[in-house]
């Protein structure tokens, strides 16, 4: 009998090792098959040159870099205020019937596929822009606005988690000094939960980093330095997602080396994200 | 009193402005769905669901599309479910906090974070390529499974930790092993819990498109086996919309998405307040 539940204790975290070990296989795939090509050009060409001409043999991301910070800051310029006024809204201020319907309703955002939202922007939002102001419509603007409502899922509920997790002595506190809700809001409860809010917004950060199928259809894909929010521009997901179909060789290489730099970038995001909600729980 | 008078105002002003970007926020939300749904409901009419697409989706319906979104999210289902629960049981049955359970945690979470597209490039080299499974049901499949693993871990592993503590004792008490703790107390409980996150996995496999595109391919051929690649209704919305063939199909199979995507996550929904109330 011993025997027998050890055999299934050791089966059970084998399972479970397995399960994580797919994180370690992604990255030795992707790096496998990316890193050759960084070294034969220098990481230096590669991350700060600016051409990027397959057909010729010259792989520089960096405008895809910018434009994928560029569409990044652009989408939290929108996505923070609204998520943490939607998160302030279900945590202190919704009637409780409110809040039961609202928070199946923003979970159910996050489930709508990317490409909805897309097609969405391309077909009302980037005709909207193009005619009042200006510019192909394809741009970052576009991009940045479709992006922040789809990162607002993120945002919202574990702001919202991180509110009301707060023993409610800060809260009855504040009220008890002669303080308005308000002012306990502003001046208690949000800098009590501020590793949580923080965590919300790199996660929310890290997703829109990683948005493709949407982004490939709304930003124009121009493969140059944006000069200002009305350009086109590419991204480096949107940079694997268009030529990934037919690209061979160097070029194939050149893209799996965009998904290494991809890959660092969402792992800082995500690491920190956990240590600060870690944080907050211990 | 000024002050006092002040401080009420600043407080209005804060409510009014939270009150409006939240509807705000919902509005837009239903202002997308409504302007695809508007457009793309009228397109949906039976023959729409039971032809294949003809003329490169000019023409016809998207059956064979439905088929293929239903085979890939059967593959991810049918592998991600035991590996998931599996990982679940032993975090939270079978270890104590320790370095490995942390280490399981921490790669979960990563894994959570990690972009499609980055699946896409992994599912590609690794399972079209290397394991040479070509563009097909099941490198798509696979992929799709590790996507969405983290999903069912973590809705399994909440599911398992909300059974009182005393159905264990109980199970204990009457002479069981762990084993039969596990499979006779804890998990027959933890079940619709376990089940709303498989549906969730469900939901995100049927929306997928950038991991789809680069490991099952965009074939509109019916399939035959496993191996055959296959084009989801997603990729299918995808390729429709973005190479301008058809709006009219674009917008018809938008919608048939959406109302998918919401019909699987509100079945998710009531099943995951059911059992709240159950449990309270």
């Amino acid at each position: 009998m011993d025997t027998k539940e050890k055999i299934i204790g050791k089966s059970f975290l084998i399972i479970a090792l397995s399960s994580i070990s797919a994180l370690a296989l992604i990255a030795i795939f992707i790096f496998a098959e990316g890193l050759p090509l960084i070294w034969k050009i220098g990481p230096k060409a590669f991350l700060f040159g600016e051409r990027w001409i397959p057909s010729k043999g010259e792989f520089g991301i960096l405008p895809m870099i910018i434009g994928s910070f560029w569409v990044t800051l652009g989408a939290l310029l929108l996505g923070i205020p609204l998520g943490m006024a939607c998160a302030i809204f279900l945590s202190e201020l919704a009637p409780p019937v409110v809040g039961t319907v609202l928070r199946p309703a923003i979970q159910l955002l996050a489930a709508i596929p990317s490409v909805i939202y897309g097609f969405w922007g391309l077909v009302v939002l980037v005709p909207l822009v193009r005619n009042y102001l200006g510019g192909p419509g394809l741009s970052i603007l576009s991009g940045s606005i479709i992006l922040g409502f789809m990162i607002l899922p993120t945002i919202i509920s574990i702001s919202e988690d991180s509110l009301r997790a707060l023993p409610s002595s800060f809260k009855a506190g504040g009220l008890a000094l002669g303080a308005t809700h308000w002012q306990t809001i502003w001046r208690v409860l949000i800098p009590a939960a501020r590793s949580g809010i923080v965590a919300s917004i790199i996660l929310g950060m890290g997703r829109a980093m990683g948005e493709t199928m949407a982004m490939i259809m709304i930003l124009g894909n121009a493969v140059k330095m944006p000069s200002s929010f009305l350009d086109s521009a590419r991204t480096l997901t949107t940079n694997i997602g268009i030529e990934m179909g037919y690209a061979s060789g160097d070029h194939r290489q050149a893209l799996f080396a965009t998904g290494v730099i991809l890959f660092f970038i969402i792992m800082i995001l995500n690491s920190s994200a956990i240590i600060l909600s870690r944080r907050r729980m211990g | 009193m000024r002050i006092d008078r002040t401080r009420y105002l600043t407080q209005g002003i804060a409510k009014i402005l939270i009150w409006s970007a939240t509807l705000f926020t919902i509005g837009v939300m239903i202002l997308i769905l409504f302007q695809i749904l508007s457009d793309g409901l009228p397109v949906l009419r039976l023959h729409f669901f039971t032809e294949s697409p003809r003329s490169m989706g000019r023409e016809g319906g998207i059956f064979s599309t439905i088929i293929g979104t239903v085979a890939l999210t059967f593959v991810a289902i049918l592998f991600a479910t035991p590996l998931g629960v599996g990982t679940a049981i032993f975090l939270r049955e079978y270890t104590r906090e320790t370095k490995v359970s942390r280490l399981i945690r921490f790669g979960t979470d990563c894994l959570a974070g990690v972009p499609s597209i980055i699946f896409g490039l992994f599912g590609f080299v690794f399972f079209v390529i290397y394991l040479n499974m070509g563009w097909s049901i099941l490198s798509g499949g696979l992929t799709l499974a590790v996507m969405i693993l983290p999903t069912i871990i973590c809705t399994s592993e909440e599911a398992i930790k909300a059974i009182p503590y005393s159905y264990r004792e109980v199970s204990y008490s009457l002479g069981g092993t762990k084993w039969q703790t596990v499979t006779r107390a804890v998990l027959p409980h933890s079940l619709p819990g376990i089940f709303t996150g498989v549906i969730l996995g469900v939901g995100r496999s049927i929306g997928e498109t950038a991991a789809v595109i680069l490991t099952a391919g965009s074939s509109l051929v019916m399939p035959t086996s496993f191996f055959s690649p296959i084009r989801t209704m997603a990729v299918h919305f995808y390729i429709l919309a973005r190479e301008g063939i058809s709006m009219e199909m674009a917008y018809g199979t938008g919608a048939a998405l959406i109302l998918l995507v919401l019909f699987v996550n509100i079945i998710a929904n009531w099943l995951l307040n059911r059992y709240i109330r159950k449990k309270g």
